[in-house]
Formats: C-alpha cells, structure tokens, sequence
C-alpha cells in the first residue's frame, strides 16, 4: 500500500482549528473554578447532557469526514524506478474509506429501504424469455438465494444481531460508568443501583437511556448496511444513507464556521463602540444598522452571485472539483459571518458599555493601563459568555438557514451533499408516482436530530451561563419556594 | 416628534447612501461589467464585441464614477453610478439585465400587491395565533399542558419550514385533494390557492414565536401589579388578558415588527413553492437567472422597506404605552 497524498481543504484546516481551540478552551474549563461550575450546570440538565451526547456523535461523524486524501495510483507496468507517484484526482474521506461498501453498492435507480427488488417494473431475460418484471437488486438483498421467503428471516436475525452488540456496548458503558463512580456510592453494585435510580450527582440514568438509543440504532444500521439499503437509494442509485451522512460534515461547516467568522468583527468592534464611545461608536452603529437594513437572504444572494463570478474568473484557485465546491461553501461561510456580525456586536457593545463603568476598569484606568490591555484583559474576557451564547444558539438556526439557502439557490454547490439538496431532491421526487419518500424521510430524521439536539444543547448553555436570562423551563411542579 | 421623525428620516436616509455605495462597490467594482457580461451571455467562447453590445445595451458601457469626455454637471450624471445607483433614491429602478429588459419598478408594483395578499393575512393571524398559543401555555403553567406545550415549541421549531410546505402539499394536496398544489388567480378565487400556504407558514413560526412570547408573558407574571390584581380578586384570564398582555405588547411588537419588512417584500421559498408570482419569487428567479439588476433593486427596495418599518414600530410604541415619549 503506498502513502496516499493527504488534501486539507480549507474547511478541514478550519475545523481542525476549532478542534484545537476546544481542547484549549477544555483545559481553560478546567483550571477556571468559575467555567467549571456553570459547564458542571449545563451537564446537570438532563436534557443538555443528552443533547451534547448526540451532537458528539455528529461531530465525530463530521471529523472522520474531515480528514481527505488522495490515493496513490499504481505506477504503470515496467516504469522505471524514480517516476513519481500519480495521484487520484479523487479526493476521499476517512469517512469515505469506511463506507467504501456503502459507495460501491450503487443501484441502477430507486429501491425502497430494505429492498431486494427494484421499484419499477424493468424488461429483462429470465431463463432464456425476455419478461417485464420487477427485478433483482445488484446488491440490496443479493446474497439471498431465494429472497421471498428468506428475507424477513434475515432482516429479523441481522437487526437482532445488531442490537445485542448495541445492547453489549451499552452494558460496557453501563459498567464503566458504575466503576468510575464507585467510590462515592460504596461499591459497584450500590453505583449501578443509584445510576438506575436517578440518584447519581449529574443525570447518569438520562445519559445511559440516550446512549442505549444509540447504541440500538446504530448496531442495527451496521448489521444491516452490508447487503440492505437502509434508507433506500435515490434515483441514481445512490445509497441515501451515505448521503445523510455526508450531508452531517455541510451542516455542522455551516453551523460552526459561519458563526466563527462572525467573532473577529463582532467582538473587536462591539469592545471597541462601547469603550471609547463618542465618534467611535457612531461609526461602528452606523456600519451594522445598514448591514442589519437589507434583509439577510438578499445580501447573501448578492454576495454570493459576486462569489460565483469570482471563481468563475479564477479557475487556477482549484485542483479537483470537490476542491471548487469546498472553497465554495468556505466562502459562503465567510459570507455568512461578514452580513451576521450585527446581532452579536449589539450586545457586546452593551455589555461593554456597562463594564467600563465598573470599578476594577476604572481601577486599571487610574493605574495607568493602556487602552488596548484593558480591552483586551479587563474587558474582552468579561463578555465571553455573551459569544459562547450567541454561538451556540445561533449553530440551529444556521442549519435551518443552510437548506433555505440550498433551496433559492445561493447555498453549497450542488455537487456536495447537504440536507437543502437532498431536500431539492426529495421535492421532486414526492410528486412522482410510486411515492418516493426514504430521501426526504432521512434528511428529515437527520435533520430534525440534529438540530432539536443543538436547541437543547443552547438552552441548557444560555441557563447556565447568562445570569440575566431567567430560566422559564417549563416543571410539572413548582419550583421549591427558597 | 416632528423633530424625532425628522432626524430618523434623516439617519435613514444616510443609511441607504450605505446601503447602496456598498451594492455599488460589490456589483460594479469588485466584479467589472465585463464579468457580468460574460456570465450573462454564457458559453466558453465570448468575444469582445459580444460584450461591448451588451453593456452598450444595457448602458454599463459609461465610466462607473466619473465621465471625464463631459462638461458640467454631466460629467456626474452621464455614469453608471448616476443611472444606476442615484436614480434609486427616486425609486426609479430602471430595467432588467435579461434579454426582454422588463421594466422593474413597474414589475414590483404589481407584484408587491400578490405579496401582500399572502402576507398581510399571514401576519395578522400569525400574531393572533402566537399570543393565543402563548396566553394558553401561561394559564395552565406548572401543569402537564405547559410542559408538553413547551416540548412541542421546541419540537417545531426544530423542523425546517421546507419539510411543512412538503408533507403540507403531500397531504393536503396530493391525497385529500382539498386545495390545488400551486399555482394563482386573481380576485377572490386566490383564496384557494393562498389557505395553504398561510395555514402551513403559520405552522412553521409558530413553535418559535409562542416559546419567546410564553417568556415574555411569563417574566411579566411575576410582576407586583399581577399581584396586586390578584389580590382584589380578579379572576386568571381578566388578570391575563387585561393587564399581562396590555404591558407586554411592547415585546411583542418588538418581534412582530421585524416581520414587517417581510410583509411587503413577501417570502422566497414559500412564493416560490406555491407559484404565487409576489417578490419573494421575482428574487428567485433573478438569482436563478443571474440578473443582478433586479437583486440591486431589491436590495434597496429591502433597505427602504426595514427603515420604514422601524420607524413604523416606534410610533406605535408610543401608541401601545403612553410613558414612551419620542424625542
């Protein structure tokens, strides 16, 4: 095997960063008494915990994704030793390489989940007369011999199978976490118990159901996914459940660069109007009033038109076509953060505002500290909380926002998998007659998962972490009178 | 107030000098006329006088800023900027980089009234709706309706507003054949073809907007004067609907009012899925046919639209809470 030629594409080179930047921020948690306890509150909401333990599947998902390559060709017969190495001009995934099986099993068109037949009736020679039936998949259900009668029998044994190695996974995590807690609750056993009791310190009981969940889901998929389309194929033939995967890496770019690129304006220019006021800060309030005055999708239509003639001008900035489109949704991206910085920047500036009043900056000010270290030391930190917020909560909206885009036509290149294409897709697809449903029905799975679990995920931050925002979290029963 | 309308009449005004410098600088500089001429034209293979003829056309053949072949005030006015950019301010939008040159600002007008059909409805009920809804989860707070109410926000407005326009048309259409899939009429007989898509539009913000005003109604509940209207024996929905939602209004219509805009500018993905021929569906088919003339004039248009609007909202601050004083 020959070393393939690793690509970092743009956006992987970003999220990578941002993978470095939360282990930095990790270890920042850990020596900070004060993170410490508003992140152990996000992690008692029973919710919020299991929300995070959904987005981390996705993430990990979403990073596997994310590290690309090119194969190293084979040199051609008798070359002589030194020629270089040619490359793919594929450029492929780790994720790509683990689902190569998913890739390879390409159907001619439609086939409903599970099936072993085609949709539609096709003309085909059977025992030596040429009859209009339906036929046999390629590879959906082909190592059955007789599939009629074997194939409910096979589904059954596979999705059992399949969950009792979920079930065993869940067990092991069951364990461990009954192991790590066994010093406070007085042996093993008596931390099982308590975990299944719910009368543990963080929502462990919670946590476990979720992790069961997807452990059963999951197990069953992998046991299925070798012989069965799980979610169907879609008119090219395409497994639909390889897409939705792919399409997880575009959302979580979309929710997370985005928001990244609105950081640099928003918090440098909001510290910057609330602290030095006066003309400054009329400037500043000038410039995000007439960005926030055009309304988000047009000023994004336009950038992105004047993008798209940019890189039609500059073919040279690009090897491959996965490379085009990449750089494609990293400038959408930029886009994105450039025209929604205004929101942000609003409330530092306000938070700023009232900051500067307070004694430890006037203290700094009569010592004599410059401006910039007080910004940058006394102030900056204090409205940090106000960024963590804002980029979580906006992470869902921007997934929702993603397959508007996708669908008016200025979102990712058609050629990359995203939940607004495969929701394109879909829309045409339900008017045909048998009714295709898998695609939409798996975009709208993927989706909804995806971002109920992010909105969950922001409410449990946004309590823990905004001191000003009271928490109306619906109870059954009313709060304890303190 | 006079003195108040004046100076944000005056700071709008500034802000559409923004507004269009910047859609100058994006559509003019950053990509020259050629480009677009190029991309307008299409094909590998553009010659020179293909482009010529087409910016000549259109009128982009002229300096972009400054003519120096003219004398006085038309070394200014005979640019593309002056045509083009200045003549906006007097909603003069000009015509469009298509091939049949439709006048724009004649396009608008009548598509604007298609809009405002769906969205003026659209509007009020969806603020009806949400208050209701909101007004609901409060009454029964603590109790089972309230947490499962709040469960089902959160579950809606985790859905995209593209999969209720899809499974609505599926359902409503497709199998109980109760409304046409799309398409438009004038007159009364829109009705038909606007229910479905007000009904499905109101689904779609209703999650989001009933959790934030639940919030707000729920912040003004803990209040003294509830208390004290409590206290002289009123009953809940009197103490709800005449003093709750009284000192509430002016949140609400702090975010109904940034809809407004909206309203008269109309929705991209729902005009479009339902063929009704409002902005919303003029945006789309110039992104989708590159016609940057339009989305320059929309761009404003959209500009002019929101500073109204916020002008709009403030007055009726005022209105909904006499303490508001403008100055």
């Amino acid at each position: 095997m020959m070393m393939p030629k690793f690509v970092l594409l743009w956006t992987d080179a970003v999220l990578w960063a941002m993978v470095a930047a939360l282990v930095w921020y990790g270890w920042r948690v850990k020596i900070n008494p004060n993170l410490r306890a508003n992140w152990f509150k996000v992690a008692r909401d029973p919710a919020a915990l299991c929300a995070g333990i959904v987005l981390a599947l996705f993430a990990l998902v979403t990073l596997l994704d994310s590290v690309h390559f090119r194969r190293a060709l084979l040199p051609a017969v008798g070359a002589p030793a030194g020629t270089p190495t040619f490359y793919s001009t594929q450029t492929e995934s780790v994720l790509d390489a683990q689902l190569a099986r998913q890739i390879e099993m390409r159907e001619t068109e439609h086939s409903k989940p599970l099936a072993f037949m085609s949709l539609k009736k096709e003309s085909f020679e059977r025992d030596g007369h040429q009859v209009h039936d339906y036929a046999r998949l390629r590879y959906g259900g082909a190592h059955l011999t007789d599939p009629a009668t074997q194939w409910a029998g096979d589904v059954r044994s596979r999705v059992l199978a399949g969950a009792a190695g979920g079930l065993l996974v869940a067990a092991l995590v069951a364990l461990s976490m009954a192991f790590a807690l066994r010093r406070g609750h007085g042996g093993l056993f008596a931390a099982l118990r308590d975990i299944a009791a719910d009368r543990t310190n963080l929502p462990l009981r919670a946590a476990l159901a979720t992790t069961t969940a997807i452990c059963l889901l999951v197990g069953a998929t992998i046991a299925l996914m070798g012989h069965y389309h799980v979610f169907g194929t879609d008119q090219t033939g395409n497994d639909v459940l390889f897409q939705s995967l792919k399409s997880v890496r575009t959302a979580f770019v979309i929710g997370t660069l985005a928001t990244v690129a609105t950081l640099p304006f928003a918090v440098v220019l909001g510290v910057l109007a609330g602290y030095f006021k006066g003309w400054v800060d009329e400037a500043i309030q000038y410039l995000y009033t007439t960005l926030t005055s055009v309304p988000n999708v047009l000023l994004i239509a336009a950038c992105v038109l004047m993008v798209q003639v940019f890189l039609d001008k500059h073919p040279e900035m690009f090897e491959t076509g996965g490379e085009r489109a990449d750089l494609k949704i990293f400038l959408l991206c930029v886009i994105l953060g450039l025209t929604g910085w205004a929101t942000l920047c609003r409330l530092v500036r306000g938070e700023t505002l009232k900051l500067r009043e307070l004694d430890f900056v006037q203290a700094a000010t009569a010592f004599g500290v410059s401006h910039a270290r007080i910004m940058t030391r006394h102030i900056a930190p204090n409205v940090m909380h106000l960024v963590l917020i804002t980029t979580v909560l906006s992470f869902s909206d921007l997934i929702l926002y993603e397959a508007v885009l996708t669908y008016v036509g200025v979102g990712v290149d058609p050629s990359m998998n995203s939940f607004g294409g495969m929701i394109n897709l879909a829309r045409s697809e339900m008017s045909r007659d048998p009714l295709v449903w898998w695609s939409f029905a798996a975009a709208f799975g993927f989706m909804v998962t995806l971002v109920l679990a992010a909105n969950l995920f922001a409410d449990g931050v946004r309590d823990a972490f905004d001191p000003r925002a009271r928490s109306f979290r619906p109870r059954l029963r009313p709060a304890a009178p303190f | 107030m006079l003195n108040y309308l004046i100076r944000r009449v005056g700071y709008g005004v500034l802000i559409l000098i923004g507004v269009n410098l910047f859609t100058f600088i994006l559509f003019f500089t950053v990509n020259t006329p050629d480009d677009m001429a190029r991309l307008n034209i299409g094909g590998k293979r553009v010659t020179q006088e293909q482009i010529e003829k087409w910016k000549s056309e259109r009128g982009y053949d002229k300096p972009l800023y400054w003519n120096e072949k003219e004398h006085g005030s038309a070394k200014a006015t005979d640019t593309v900027f002056w045509d083009r950019s200045v003549s906006l301010f007097a909603l003069n939008f000009g015509r469009s980089d298509a091939q049949n040159a439709i006048d724009i600002g004649h396009e608008i007008k009548t598509r604007m009234g298609v809009s405002l059909q769906l969205a003026v409805p659209l509007f009020i009920l969806q603020v009806i709706a949400s208050v209701a809804f909101a007004l609901l989860l409060v009454f029964f707070r603590h109790s089972r309706i309230d947490f499962w109410g709040v469960v089902l926000c959160v579950l809606m407005l985790s859905i995209s507003s593209l999969f209720y326009i899809i499974v609505g048309q599926l359902m409503f259409s497709r199998l109980l054949h109760l409304v046409p899939m799309s398409g438009w009429a004038g007159g009364l007989s829109a009705a038909k073809f606007l229910m479905l898509p007000i009904g499905l539009c109101l689904l779609s913000r209703l999650g989001g907007e009933a959790r934030l005003y639940r919030a707000m109604f729920l912040e003004e509940v803990g209040k003294d004067y509830v208390r004290t209207a409590r206290a002289k024996g009123l009953s809940e929905p009197v103490v709800l609907f005449r003093h709750v939602l009284k000192n509430a209004l002016i949140p609400i219509m702090t975010s109904a009012g940034s809809y407004l805009p909206y309203v008269f500018l109309g929705s991209l993905v729902f005009e479009s899925f339902f063929g009704i021929p409002g902005l919303g569906a003029f945006v789309i088919e110039a992104i989708t046919g590159q016609d940057f003339a339009i989305v320059r004039s929309m761009v404003f248009l959209g500009a002019v639209l929101y500073i109204a609007s916020n002008v709009v909202i403030d007055l009726a601050y005022t209105w909904a809470d006499p303490r508001v004083r403008l100055t």
